[in-house]
């Protein structure tokens, strides 16, 4: 598995961006995550790993608070970014989610032109005083998300016609135009071809130079070559958490073993 | 379901079955499936053919009321007559009177007035020939004292003869008509001065009293619908989009906001007719506004259009995928722009659908109209909006209602053109809905 690696896995001490302490997460009458604490490090990718419904996903939505779009969902517990408490009475969400940038599993790109989808977040946020610097702005967050080259020619042209790998890249650069300081993936490659995701997968890892990533993924393959850190999500519960290395190679938990070994999941 | 519980034989069992035959089974069950498309076919049918039915009859008493029957008539403008005209009391019979002497010495001329009285002659001239007359005379006050060349509207039931209403037969037990005065008209038009042509006024014209038919329009009625239309698209659009958009977006799930959809939902269920008693009750003997009024028919018409719109306007919410609005919230978007940039745009055409689909069933709407008082007779236009809105009015169906109402048929082939006016606005707002629906489908 080593040799499928793209990364250098240089897990320097980096400082940690995001801290979760024991986080509880409740739709309704389920307990979706149990009392769930982790560091996560700023200029690294981690990645979540885990059988369907293990709560990775939830986990991940808490962190830019998009769980509360959901009437039933009741989050306890403390998650700090940068030492500040994103659930506390004086957050705003929609600031935080400005900070906190987030790519679907899905490719959601809107409707509108390519142009159009980039510009969106800079535009509600007031990044870019004119037209000028908006463009810029656009090209920076196109390249970043390695797609420049491709639609450079045809930026009016509706950012639904792209392919999906180009779609998923799209919207990577609509959440880096906003200028996170983290990037939630949640499962960004289930819905491409190995090609698709090889160029994301690339991509992320050009990310972790700027940005503190956090992905969730079914590929235990994917979590591999990409991240730096793992995290194993079971029932609900954080089972291990570690350098991805360590998690492959020699896993502590019992039940981390079983499930990278292909017994449970 | 009971082809499965039946046990196949068992492999090797050696009952050889060739898959030219058509076995017991399978023959009943293509039978049953011809005998289910029939059935299809037949009520298809019976659709059709109500339809046809009902566009034939439609149209054949009605197209004729879009044709009218005109005579020629050379008048000579006599100042001094006209002078004494306008000085009486009835101006409108002295003006009858100049306009019969015309015609009878017109006829004279021509050698056409044998076998029938003057008097008789000039019956064939419609009792809106003075009016119409009079009118022209006070616009143009510089035709008078030069000789002119008049077009008349002729009696209801000359026009119905020169369409196949009237017969010899049926005039000699009619008492408005004589055979004679058919016969007259005949030469008349044997004589180029009487011909049929298409009726602008049927579509400008305001309603006319029962004697004379041959002037009825629908003018007044077109107006007071479309006033109330501009209501009910002003009142009804806002109000729905935006109770939709908050119950869709914003409103907790919980038992009050069930109870809301549970309610909107009953109300689109309420007959037309309790509408109208509301509409009376609220509008009329509580606010006092004027009756007959299309703003009072506008409001009516409104709160019945509501649950139609917020019903529409749910569905095409629902019918935005939420990764959009996922998408919207993850750059940072506020919930209020994620609802205004992106799904809102995205529902448009299903909203608009929604809404001219609601303004064509209010539009067609007679019941509630009739309670708040809309089915007096209006023979005066409406002004231009927003004060128009409170001058009398009447609205389409209401005026089919009227015109069916009355004895003379020649109302009732009013009636029928009415009813094709209204079924073309029908059509054509539900094409412009789905022409927009076709045009705006999207698919992600």
């Amino acid at each position: 598995m080593n040799d499928m690696r793209i990364t250098e896995r240089a897990v320097d001490l980096s400082e940690t961006k995001i801290s979760a302490r024991n986080v509880q997460v409740f739709y309704g009458d389920t307990h979706a995550i149990k009392d769930v604490s982790v560091d996560i490090a700023d200029k690294t990718v981690t990645a979540f790993i885990g059988p369907s419904g293990c709560g990775k996903s939830t986990f991940l939505r808490c962190i830019n608070r998009m769980n509360d779009t959901i009437d039933t969902a009741r989050v306890t517990g403390d998650i700090l970014i940068d030492g500040e408490d994103i659930y506390d009475r004086r957050v705003d969400p929609v600031q935080l989610r400005a900070k906190v940038g987030m790519v679907f599993q899905k490719p959601n790109p809107f409707p509108k032109s390519i142009y159009d989808n980039v510009a969106y977040g800079p535009r509600i946020h007031g990044l870019a005083r004119n037209k000028v610097e908006l463009d810029e702005i656009v090209e920076r967050s196109l390249r970043r998300g390695a797609i420049w080259d491709e639609v450079k020619d045809r930026l009016d042209a509706p950012g639904t016609g792209l392919s999906g790998g180009q779609q998923q890249r799209l919207c990577i650069a609509r959440a880096v135009a906003t200028e996170p300081e983290i990037l939630l993936m949640d499962e960004p490659c289930s819905a491409l071809d190995p090609i698709a995701t090889a160029q994301v997968e690339e991509l992320i890892d050009e990310l972790r130079r700027n940005y503190s990533v956090v992905i969730v993924t079914h590929s235990m393959q994917q979590a591999a070559r990409v991240s730096q850190k793992t995290a194993f999500f079971h029932l609900g519960h954080l089972v291990e958490y570690g350098e991805t290395g360590q998690i492959f190679t020699t896993p502590r938990d019992p039940r981390t073993e079983s499930y990278i070994t292909g017994r449970i999941g | 379901m009971s082809d499965i519980a039946a046990s196949p034989p068992a492999a090797g069992e050696g009952r050889k079955t060739s898959l030219l035959r058509e076995t017991d089974r399978v023959r009943k069950r293509n039978a049953a499936e011809r005998r289910f498309e029939l059935y299809g076919m037949a009520a298809v049918g019976i659709g059709l053919l109500a339809l046809a039915f009902l566009l034939l009859s439609i149209l054949g008493n009605g197209l004729s009321s879009f044709r009218q029957t005109f005579v020629d008539v050379p008048v000579a403008l006599d100042p001094v007559a006209i002078e004494e005209a306008e000085a009486s009391v009835v101006k409108t019979s002295r003006y009858r009177d100049i306009i019969e002497g015309a015609f009878v010495s017109a006829l004279e001329a021509r050698g056409l007035l044998e076998g029938i009285d003057p008097e008789e002659a000039a019956g064939i001239i419609s009792e809106e020939a003075p009016a119409q007359f009079r009118d022209y005379v006070r616009a143009n006050p510089e035709a008078v004292g030069r000789p002119g060349e008049f077009t008349f509207l002729v009696n209801g039931r000359i026009d119905g003869f020169f369409k196949g209403r009237v017969t010899f037969e049926s005039a000699e037990l009619d008492g408005n008509v004589t055979p004679a005065q058919l016969r007259l008209a005949e030469r008349l038009a044997g004589a180029g001065l009487i011909d049929t042509r298409f009726n602008w006024a049927f579509f400008t014209a305001p309603d006319a009293s029962g004697q004379r038919p041959e002037a009825a329009g629908l003018g007044v009625a077109i107006l007071g619908s479309a006033y109330m239309m501009l209501v009910v698209l002003f009142l009804a659009l806002p109000i729905g989009v935006a109770a939709s958009i908050y119950l869709e977006e914003f409103a907790p799930r919980n038992r009050f906001t069930d109870i809301i959809e549970v309610n909107i939902s009953n109300l689109a269920a309420v007959p037309s007719i309790v509408f109208g008693i509301l509409g009376l009750a609220i509008f009329i003997n509580f606010a006092g506004l004027p009756q007959s009024a299309p703003i009072v028919g506008g409001l009516v018409l409104t709160l019945m259009t509501l649950p139609t719109i917020i019903i529409a306007t749910r569905s095409a919410l629902k019918a935005v995928p939420p990764s959009i609005r996922d998408a919207a919230l993850g750059v940072g978007a506020s919930k209020l722009q994620s609802v205004f940039h992106h799904v809102l745009p995205l529902a448009a055409p299903g909203i608009l659908t929604g809404t001219i689909l609601g303004l064509a069933q209010a539009l067609g709407e007679t019941a509630p109209l009739l309670l708040i008082g809309m089915v007096a007779f209006v023979g005066e236009y409406p002004d231009a909006p927003p004060e128009g809105l409170f001058d009398p009015a009447t609205a389409l169906p209401v005026q089919v209602y009227n015109w069916t109402q009355k004895a003379d048929p020649a109302f009732v082939e009013r009636a029928s053109g009415a009813i094709i006016v209204l079924l073309a606005f029908l059509v054509v707002m539900n094409a412009i809905a789905i022409l927009l629906r076709r045009r705006f489908e999207r698919r992600w």
